[in-house]
C-alpha cells in the first residue's frame, strides 16, 4: 500500500475560507475499477492557454483586483462573479457549471500546471498531451497509452479512445485504437463507393485501410444514434455541438468509454474582457459544452468524470492591451456524476509580487499529473507503477491526489 | 538513389501539384531537371488585377463607415433595411407565388473582407491549376504556411491574408530569407494577426497617456516560429527586447498622417527608446532600422538555418527526414546568406529527396488542389473550394494557431480525415461526371497506377465513381 502514502498537496498549509477543502476519507477505491463500475473519461483540452485567473478569480486575495485592473470580476454588483467558496468565485458565465459545483459534481483545482516551464503553446500542449517530462516527444498521448495499460478483455480497452474533430488530438494518438468523429458536414459518399475503396486499400495500403474502415464504423454509429446532420462545428455554438455528439457516442454502451476533444481559442492577449467579452463568450460555450454532456451521458452521467485542462496560464498583470500574455499556473475543472465535488482545491500561492513566479505568473502549487492520476487510480484501479513510468513517465515523484472519485 | 528512379508521377506529387494530362510526357524521365529548370527560369506567378493591401483596408473601413451610417439610419427611423427596385419587385413575386410572407431582409454588412478572402482564395486556385513547373507553387504555399496568418483573426486579416501572400511571400520564394522576413514582420496583415499595431513602448508618452503597453505576442512568434524555433536558445528577456524593438511598427490610420493610409509606417511615437539587448548584442535605437538589423541578424543565427532546413526537409520528403538532408540544406542556406532558390534547388539535388517510397500523404490543400488540376475544373467561386478544404481541416489562411497546419502524416491520415476524403472525392468527382475516368488516370498517374487501382477506376459502376476512385487510390493520395 505505499502507493497511497499522502498527497504531497495535503500536507501543504491551506488558504482559502472555506475548511471543507479537503475531506479526505482515506478509502482506497480500487473496488470500483475491479470490474463493477463502467466509467466514462473524456478530457476536454482548451487549447490557447485558458486565463484561471478570470475562470475562477481569488476574490478573496488582497491583491487580485488591482492586478486585473478593468478586467476583474467583482463579488458584487451587474455580473458578479458567482461564490464558489467564500475565497473563490467563479466566472459569471459559467452557471451551469456553478450549479453542478453545488450539487457536489464539480472540483475545481487552482494554481495548477503540468510540468513545463517555459511559455510555448505549442511545446505546452505537447507536454500536456504526451504526458511526458518534457516537449519533443509526440509519438503518442497519454489517454492512449492508458488504454494500453488497462486490462485488454475489458470494454474499456476493447473499445478503444474517441478523438473529436477533423484530426484527433495528439492526447489520444498512437498505439491503442483511436476512433475519430466529427460532425458530419459533407454528404455521406455512398456506401458501395466506400466498399470500393476500402477493398483497394486492402491489397494496396494496409494503412489506409485500417484509418478509412475505422472512420466510417465510426460515422455509423454516430449516425445510427440519431445525429442529425446539419450541425458544423467551430465557434461558440460548435463547442456545444460537439460535446453534444460526443455525448452520444461515449454514453453509448458499446461505444469508447475514453474521450478526448480539443476547443481552441483561448489565447487572449489582447481585450479579454471581464464579465463580458472575449473570455466570458468562449467560457459560455465550454459551460453549455458540460451540459450537453450532463444531458446527453443520460444515465451514465453518475460514472462520469470529465477532466478540462490547459496548457498553462496567463500572466498575473493584465498586459497592455487589456489581456494577458503567456503564464504558468492555472485551473482545471473535475466535472460529472462520479466526482466528488463542491470543493476547491488550492495551495494558494498568493498574488503578491514576491510569490509570482518569474515575478509574473501565479505560481504553480499543484502538479496536474497529481489530478490526472488521482482520477486514473479511483475510475480505471491503474497501478501507481504504470501511472508513473508509462503513463506519465518519470512521474515517480508526483503522488496521486486521492478522494477526487465519489 | 536519382530521380530517374522514381515515377514521374509521384515526382509532380511530391514536389509540384500533382499532374495535368500531358505532364507526365513533359517531363519525362528526369523529374529533378524539370523542377531545377523551373526555380532556374521561372517566376512566381504574380496577380496583376487584386487590389494591394492598402487600397483593401481603405475600401474596408469605407465600407464599414457606410454600413455603419445604414444601419443607424435604420435604427434611427425604425425602418427595416428594404431593398429596392427590380430585387424587391422579383422577392414580392416569390413570396406570391410561395404563398409564404416575405423574408425580412438582412441588416447591411460589410461584405468586403468575405469578397476579398474569396477573390484570393480564387487567385491561389488559379495559379495551382495553370501552373507549368508546380515546385514554386509548393514553395509558396510551404513559406505561407510557415508565415502563417488566420481570418478567424478578424475583417482586416481576412481581408488581406491572400494580399499578404502576394506581397510579402511570392515575391521572395527564389529570393533571400531576410528581405522576406522583413517584409512579413512588417506586413499590416501580420501586424494585425499578432497584435504590433496595439503594442507601444511602455515608456513613451503615448503609452502614459493611454495607460498601455507591450504586447509580447509577435515578438514571441518571430523568435519561437518564424526564425530560431522553440529550442533555438533565445530567452524570455530576448523576446520582451524583440517586442521593444518592433514597437512603433504599425498600420497608417485613415488620415494618413504618416504614410497611405493602411501601409505600413514606423510611427516613431510609439517606438520604446534606446539600445536594445537581443540574444546578447545590443542593437541602438536607428528608429526602423533596429527592427531591420534584429531581422538580419536573426536570419544569419545557425538555429534559424537549421529550424528552416529541417521544416522544408519534413514538408517535402518525410516526417523524419534524413539527417544528411537536413545537413545539406542547413548548410547551403548558411553558405549562401539564406538564398532561398540555392536552397531549393539543394533539396531537388539531394538523393535523399527522391527516395522511391511514398511516405507521406498529400494535405488537404495539396489533395484538393491536385484534384482540380487533374479534372481541369475552375470552381465556380473560392468558397467551393474553401468549403471542401474547411471540411478536411485544412480552411485556406486559417490554422488554429501562428504555427500553420501541421505537416506530418500521423495528423492528416486519421480515420476522421480519409472518411472526409472520401466525401470530398464525391464532391470532386460529381464535377467530372462527364469525363473518362481510364484517360485521366493516365493522364494523372500513368504507369505509375498500380493493377489494383486500374482495375477498380475500370470496373467502376459509373464514371464519376471511377473518377472518384482515383482520386482516394493510394497513389494519387501519397507522395
Amino acid at each position: 500500500m505505499s502507493d497511497l502514502c499522502e498527497s504531497d498537496v495535503s500536507r501543504r498549509a491551506l488558504l482559502g475560507a472555506a475548511g471543507a477543502l479537503f475531506a479526505w476519507t482515506f478509502m482506497p477505491k480500487f473496488a470500483y475499477a475491479a470490474g463493477g463500475r463502467d466509467s466514462r473519461f473524456v478530457c476536454i483540452v482548451l487549447r490557447g492557454a485558458l486565463d484561471g485567473l478570470s475562470a475562477v478569480a481569488p476574490v478573496g486575495d488582497p491583491d487580485y483586483a488591482a492586478l486585473r485592473e478593468g478586467i476583474a470580476l467583482s463579488k458584487s454588483g451587474e455580473g458578479a462573479a458567482l461564490p464558489l467558496d467564500g475565497f473563490f468565485a467563479l466566472h459569471p458565465a459559467m452557471p451551469n457549471l456553478a450549479r453542478l459545483y453545488k450539487a457536489n459534481q464539480a472540483t475545481v483545482i487552482h494554481a495548477t500546471a503540468t510540468g513545463y516551464r517555459e511559455r510555448s503553446h505549442f511545446d505546452g500542449q505537447d507536454v500536456l498531451e504526451s504526458g511526458q517530462p518534457g516537449p519533443g516527444r509526440v509519438e503518442s498521448g497519454w489517454m492512449n497509452r492508458l488504454l494500453l495499460t488497462l486490462p485488454q478483455g475489458e470494454a474499456i480497452a476493447r473499445n478503444g479512445a474517441l478523438g473529436v474533430g477533423p484530426v484527433p488530438p495528439l492526447i489520444v494518438r498512437g498505439g491503442a485504437p483511436v476512433t475519430g468523429w466529427a460532425p458530419a458536414i459533407l454528404p455521406r459518399a455512398k456506401e458501395d463507393l466506400a466498399q470500393r475503396v476500402m477493398d483497394l486499400y486492402a491489397a494496396r495500403d494496409p494503412s489506409l485501410a485500417d484509418n478509412l474502415s475505422r472512420g466510417l464504423a465510426t460515422e455509423r454509429m454516430a449516425n445510427a444514434v440519431a445525429m442529425n446532420g446539419q450541425q458544423k462545428p467551430g465557434g461558440i455554438n460548435g463547442m456545444r455541438r460537439i460535446a453534444e455528439g460526443a455525448a452520444r457516442l461515449v454514453g453509448a454502451d458499446d461505444g469508447p468509454r475514453i474521450a478526448a476533444l480539443a476547443f481552441d481559442g483561448w489565447d487572449t492577449h489582447a481585450n479579454e474582457g471581464g464579465a463580458t467579452g472575449r473570455l466570458a463568450q468562449l467560457l459560455g460555450g465550454l459551460d453549455e459544452s458540460l451540459l450537453a454532456f450532463e444531458t446527453g451521458m443520460k444515465e451514465r452521467w453518475k460514472d462520469t468524470v470529465i477532466m478540462v485542462v490547459t496548457e498553462f496560464g496567463r500572466t498575473a498583470r493584465v498586459n497592455g492591451t487589456i489581456g494577458t500574455d503567456h503564464g504558468t499556473g492555472t485551473v482545471a475543472f473535475l466535472v460529472g456524476g462520479g466526482v466528488r465535488g463542491g470543493r476547491v482545491i488550492a495551495d494558494w500561492p498568493g498574488l503578491k509580487a514576491a510569490h509570482l513566479l518569474d515575478g509574473r505568473d501565479l505560481r504553480p502549487t499543484t502538479d496536474l499529473r497529481s489530478v490526472t492520476k488521482g482520477v486514473l487510480t479511483d475510475l480505471f484501479g491503474v497501478s501507481a507503477q504504470s501511472l508513473a513510468e508509462t503513463i506519465f513517465p518519470d512521474s515517480a515523484g508526483v503522488t496521486p491526489m486521492k478522494n477526487l472519485v465519489v | 538513389m536519382r530521380s530517374d528512379f522514381i515515377p514521374s508521377a509521384l515526382a509532380l506529387n511530391r514536389f509540384g501539384v500533382g499532374a495535368r494530362p500531358g505532364d507526365l510526357a513533359r517531363v519525362g524521365r528526369d523529374p529533378q531537371g524539370f523542377f531545377l529548370t523551373e526555380i532556374r527560369s521561372e517566376q512566381p506567378q504574380t496577380n496583376q488585377i487584386l487590389p494591394e493591401t492598402p487600397t483593401i483596408l481603405a475600401d474596408l473601413r469605407e465600407e464599414s463607415r457606410r454600413v455603419d451610417l445604414a444601419r443607424a439610419r435604420n435604427a434611427a427611423t425604425g425602418d427595416e433595411p428594404r431593398p429596392e427596385g427590380i430585387v424587391l419587385s422579383r422577392l414580392i413575386d416569390k413570396a406570391e407565388a410561395s404563398g409564404k410572407p416575405m423574408p425580412a431582409p438582412a441588416q447591411p454588412r460589410n461584405d468586403i473582407p468575405q469578397a476579398m478572402y474569396q477573390a484570393d482564395i480564387m487567385a491561389r486556385v488559379n495559379a495551382a491549376l495553370t501552373t507549368d513547373g508546380g515546385f514554386v507553387e509548393r514553395l509558396v504555399w510551404f513559406w505561407s504556411n510557415h508565415f502563417a496568418v488566420g481570418v478567424s483573426k478578424g475583417n482586416q486579416v481576412q481581408s488581406t491574408a491572400g494580399a499578404f501572400e502576394r506581397e510579402a511571400i511570392r515575391p521572395f520564394v527564389l529570393g533571400r530569407f531576410s528581405d522576406m522576413l522583413h517584409a512579413v514582420e512588417t506586413h499590416p496583415t501580420m501586424i494585425y494577426y499578432l497584435d504590433n499595431n496595439q503594442s507601444i513602448g511602455p515608456s513613451t508618452e503615448t503609452a502614459r497617456r493611454q495607460k498601455k503597453g507591450l504586447n509580447e505576442n509577435l515578438a514571441r512568434e518571430i523568435l519561437e516560429l518564424h526564425t530560431l524555433g522553440v529550442s533555438g536558445g533565445y530567452t524570455q528577456s530576448d523576446v520582451t527586447s524583440l517586442a521593444r524593438v518592433i514597437t512603433g511598427w504599425t498600420v497608417a490610420g485613415p488620415e494618413g498622417r504618416l504614410g497611405r493610409p493602411g501601409s505600413t509606417v514606423f510611427n516613431v511615437g510609439l517606438h520604446e527608446p534606446g539600445e536594445q539587448q537581443v540574444l546578447g548584442r545590443y542593437y541602438p535605437d536607428f528608429g526602423p532600422d533596429q527592427a531591420r538589423d534584429v531581422f538580419v541578424a536573426l536570419a544569419s543565427e545557425p538555429a534559424t538555418a537549421r529550424h528552416l532546413a529541417t521544416k522544408l526537409a519534413r514538408h517535402f520528403v518525410a516526417d523524419h527526414p534524413p539527417d544528411a538532408l537536413v545537413r545539406r540544406l542547413e548548410s547551403t542556406f548558411r553558405d549562401t546568406g539564406g538564398d532561398l532558390a540555392a536552397v531549393a534547388a539543394a533539396l531537388l539535388q539531394a538523393d535523399e529527396s527522391w527516395a522511391p517510397e511514398a511516405s507521406k500523404i498529400r494535405s488537404p490543400q495539396e489533395f484538393v488542389m491536385g484534384s482540380l488540376r487533374l479534372l481541369g475544373s475552375v470552381p465556380e467561386n473560392g468558397g467551393v473550394v474553401n468549403n471542401l478544404l474547411n471540411a478536411l481541416g485544412q480552411k485556406m489562411w486559417d490554422p488554429p494557431g501562428p504555427n500553420g497546419y501541421p505537416d506530418s502524416r500521423d495528423h492528416w491520415e486519421s480515420p476522421e480525415g480519409l472518411k472526409t476524403r472520401l466525401d470530398v472525392a464525391v464532391r470532386l468527382s460529381q464535377r467530372a461526371s462527364d469525363r473518362d475516368p481510364m484517360a485521366l488516370l493516365d493522364g494523372g498517374l500513368g504507369d505509375y497506377a498500380s493493377r489494383e487501382t486500374r482495375q477498380a477506376v475500370a470496373r467502376a459502376e459509373s464514371r464519376q465513381q471511377g473518377v472518384a476512385l482515383l482520386l482516394m487510390s493510394p497513389e494519387f493520395q501519397r507522395r
